[in-house]
């Protein structure tokens, strides 16, 4: 863990000397964040083709209800699909609700007793995390597009509901930085949870309060130029990255916010993170459970050694024939 | 007793001791706390013959608590080529290696941990054992950054971890239910035990059955006419009780259905009172069915060994229906049983075009759920029965009875048969209570013996592990006067009795058709006054019965 910390101050350092001492701009305005796209895009392609490489051999869904059979029992639609519509659902209210973590109960041996408590934190601060991640990524589009699309402009908004100071306080950012130190504290204090965690489970934690602590220190206290940060940002969409005049006018703390994010989609193909392509793999979740109804086929289906009738026949015939029973060869 | 008793006897083990399970984690990190394998809590390592018998590799004599277990000189690059080639064929398997984000979510929800306390029987630590060894040799991240990205190195003492930890799991699947992923740890058990498999390295607890299995057709190594002898022996109990001679039709080309069923349903109290329904059932019914003495075997402990060796168990059921030239197949009430022939059967011994979609011949009813493998549940096909009004039933016959349903981990899990059983009993008993929500249906508790596992030298762990099934049992006991626990599982039946002696004094284990069987009114019966275990039926609520 504190090696994981340690990293992500030790990034931050870098990258303040390269900027504001060194003045390499050009390399953490320009360079980082097109390598980090590059291996991006490069890792998540590999990642998931290998995943798609290995077939899905037999039908494995765990099923979480009902399932189809009597015409008179009503199956559980999503929980158990059998149908291709049935599975979209189940994987829909697993992505976008995370219905499997909705489930989360604590279970524990307390006075010799086993005792079940609901446990729904995980489920609000996972996803809290992830909406307002997703929420501050499409804002963020405000600065990648011209004109901006009126989803964009909509959801900021939204998300400025609450009309506090100038500019408009932006409840997602707060809300994700709240949540993912809750998913630390977690890790820190839960001393189960602390038993499990490796360097790589702290690591994206801090880096991604980096990005959020900075982003917030970039629109409330630095107020770092939005227009500049537009223009540097439409650059390098479009493939006409500014020049270093340009991006001298951005504070330093715009490069630190930079670099974090490309070091993150830089890291997310090898690591954990890739959780969000791999759940729509999963084959205890996307697959329907019709194994009776529809043969699945199995690429590898390989001839095994059987043990035939004949051949244990020929063991016990006069056994079998002696107890009555009837045999193929007398 | 328990001065006598040893580690493989229940009366060794003091629940009041045992439920206070120690959760202080070790001071050490989990890579660097060695297994300690101690008795009670290991199974007994498969004997060479039943290795030598099946042409599995590297039979030889050894033993857990060994420091040397003669592994082959070249292991490690068998054990690699063998993930390796695991990967390749298995999506589930290379995906759960990869985007676990140990959130922990999982982590309390396996029996053997919440009964245990042992970290590494959390799942995600249990898939860690191999993911760790995966990182190191298959992924970049892995051979750059070793442990801090949760690398280590394949060690002898990782392939005793993993002997140890691979079986403490009972592939339930509970974990599989809560992770935000679906991570089936069972699914990398499975694997973990295929890998374990390649080194000769098993127990003789699943080992034995597999290899009787191949041979004679079943687990238990019944020979033909010894399951002749079962079955007659059986048909004349129920003679007894209810004064109706049932006919046991055997191996009987031409039969419409053929019936398969757990061996542990022609051995076993509970189970043969089971078995003794089932004959009921279909002699009441004047179903033209067969039992096979080929395909005597519905469980397939090849489920715990290997995806190969499960085939080639499973391969004589529809052999053995194309022989016999029957038209579909009904299975009888077991747990993984239904696993493989819900889940894989179709797939490795398909397709079944020589046989017809199974149509009930008493309702006419379709099973279109069954159109592919054609075979249904004999669940199914009773609840079918009484919804159509075709079983003429006493239910007070059981008025003795307070029974709850225990719902076993694969046909919830893995098929999701939930109502069918509890229809079917509420037809047949008066009294039904469900345990609490969080211990049944997909939530359901393993009975901690599944998998293999149920064997008395794993006595300690059998115990913590159906510690939370029993705790749910004691309340429906205290809370209504529940006497009877139901389950339509052949392992469960086994080692459920065992599990509720213990944590749950006074409820007893019985299968389905067992109730089914005494509300049962047949044909030219006489007057019941017997249950199937010859025991008082009746209205006035004894005491509860005492085996
Ligand atoms: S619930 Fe799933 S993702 Fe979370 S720790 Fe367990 S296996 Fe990993
Ligand atoms: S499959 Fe069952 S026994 Fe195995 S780790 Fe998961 S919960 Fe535990």
């Amino acid at each position: 863990m504190i090696i994981s910390a340690l990293a992500v101050v030790a990034l931050l350092g870098v990258v303040y000397a390269g900027v504001h001492v060194w003045g390499m701009h050009v390399l953490f305005g320009i360079v980082v964040p097109y390598v980090a796209i590059l291996l991006f895009a490069y890792g998540l392609i590999k990642r998931v083709m290998g995943w798609a490489s290995s077939p899905v051999p037999f039908c494995i869904p765990t099923t979480c209800g009902q399932q189809k059979s009597l015409s008179w029992i009503e199956s559980s639609y999503f929980d158990n699909p059998h149908t291709t519509v049935g599975v979209v659902g189940r994987m829909l209210l697993e992505v976008l609700c995370f219905r499997s973590l909705f489930r989360n109960v604590q279970t524990q041996v307390r006075d010799g007793r086993v005792a079940h408590g609901s446990d729904e934190w995980l489920w609000i601060g996972a996803l809290a995390f992830h909406w307002c991640f997703l929420v501050i990524v499409i804002r963020h589009l405000r600065f990648l597009t011209e004109p901006v699309p009126f989803f964009v402009s909509f959801l900021e908004q939204v998300d400025g509901f609450f009309q506090v100071g100038l500019p408009v306080f932006l409840a997602s950012g707060f809300i994700m930085l709240g949540a993912v130190t809750y998913l630390f504290a977690r890790r820190l204090f839960s001393p189960r949870i602390r038993y499990i965690s490796l360097p790589a489970d702290y690591f994206p934690l801090f880096l991604i309060m980096g990005i959020a602590c900075s982003g917030i220190l970039l629109r409330h206290l630095v107020r770092t130029d939005v227009v500049t940060v537009k223009e540097i940002a439409l650059g390098l969409v479009t493939l006409h990255p500014a020049g270093s005049g340009l991006l001298a006018k951005a504070h330093w703390l715009f490069f630190v916010h930079l670099t974090f994010v490309s070091v993150l989609i830089a890291y997310f193909p090898t690591s954990k993170l890739m959780h969000m392509a791999g759940v729509l793999l999963s084959p205890t979740r996307n697959l329907a459970n019709n194994s009776r109804m529809v043969r699945h086929v199995n690429p590898w289906n390989y001839p095994v050694k059987v043990h035939t009738y004949e051949e244990y026949e020929d063991e016990f015939r006069d056994k079998m024939k002696d107890a009555g029973l009837p045999v193929e060869k007398e | 007793m328990a001065e006598q008793a040893r580690f493989d006897q229940m009366g060794y083990y003091d629940p009041e001791k045992l439920v206070r399970v120690d959760t202080t984690l070790p001071s050490t990190g989990w890579m660097d706390t060695p297994v300690a394998i101690r008795p009670g809590t290991y199974i007994y390592p498969v004997k060479p013959k039943h290795l030598e018998y099946l042409g599995m590799p590297f039979a030889r004599q050894w033993a857990p608590a060994d420091p040397d277990w003669k592994l082959p000189p070249n292991w490690k690059e068998i054990i690699l080529d063998g993930i390796r080639e695991r990967l390749d064929r298995f999506r589930s398997f290379k995906l759960f290696m990869d985007i676990c984000v140990r959130c922990g979510a999982c982590a309390d929800k396996c029996h053997f941990f919440i009964g245990g306390g042992d970290p590494k029987n959390m799942p995600v630590l249990r898939a860690e054992l191999i993911r760790s060894i995966y990182r190191r040799d298959f992924t970049v991240a892995g051979k750059l950054l070793g442990r801090m990205a949760g690398a280590r190195e394949l060690t002898p003492e990782v392939v005793k971890e993993w002997f140890y930890y691979f079986f403490q799991c009972t592939e339930c699947r509970r974990c599989s239910v809560f992770c935000p992923y679906g991570i089936d740890t069972a699914e990398i058990t499975m694997i973990g035990r295929e890998l374990l498999n390649l080194l000769g390295i098993g127990i003789n607890w699943i080992l034995e059955p597999v290899a009787n299995c191949y041979r004679t057709g079943n687990h238990l190594g019944i020979q033909p006419h010894g399951l002749k002898d079962t079955l007659e022996f059986f048909a004349e109990d129920i003679e007894t009780v209810t004064g109706v001679k049932v006919n046991v039709p055997i191996n009987k080309k031409g039969a419409d259905i053929l019936f398969v069923t757990p061996s542990g349903d022609f051995l076993a109290d509970p189970g043969t009172f089971t078995c003794m329904g089932y004959l009921m059932l279909f002699h009441e019914l004047g179903l033209n069915y067969t039992w096979s003495t080929y395909a005597s075997e519905g469980g397939n402990f090849g489920l715990f060994t290997s995806h190969e060796t499960m085939k080639r168990l499973n391969a004589k059921i529809y052999a053995e229906a194309k022989r016999l030239g029957v038209k579909w197949i009904m299975g009888g009430e077991c747990g993984h049983m239904w696993r493989v022939l819900h889940q894989y059967m179709d797939t490795m011994n398909g397709p079944a075009d020589f046989l017809e979609v199974p149509v009930s011949p008493i309702t006419g009813t379709r099973f279109e759920h069954a159109r592919s493998t054609k075979m249904i549940h004999i669940v199914e096909f009773t609840a079918d029965l009484i919804k159509h009004g075709k079983l003429k039933l006493d239910p007070s016959k059981n008025d003795r009875i307070k029974v709850t349903f225990h719902d076993s981990c694969n046909p919830a899990r893995a098929m999701g048969i939930l109502e069918e059983p509890r229809y079917v009993i509420k037809s047949v008993c008066n009294h039904f209570h469900e345990m609490p929500a969080n211990t049944i249906r997909e939530k359901t508790f393993c009975c901690g013996g599944g998998a293999g596992l149920g064997t008395d030298e794993n006595m300690e762990m059998r115990l913590r592990g159906g510690l939370p099934r029993g705790n749910a049992v004691k309340h429906v006991r205290d809370a209504f006067g529940v006497n009877h626990l139901a389950a339509m599982c052949a392992i469960d039946r086994a080692t459920l009795a065992p599990v509720c002696e213990f944590w749950a004094p006074g409820v007893r284990v019985t299968g389905i058709h067992e109730l089914v069987a005494n509300a049962l009114i047949m044909k030219g019966q006489t007057e019941r006054t017997l249950n199937l275990r010859q025991e008082p039926l009746g209205e006035e609520a004894g005491e509860t019965a005492h085996e």
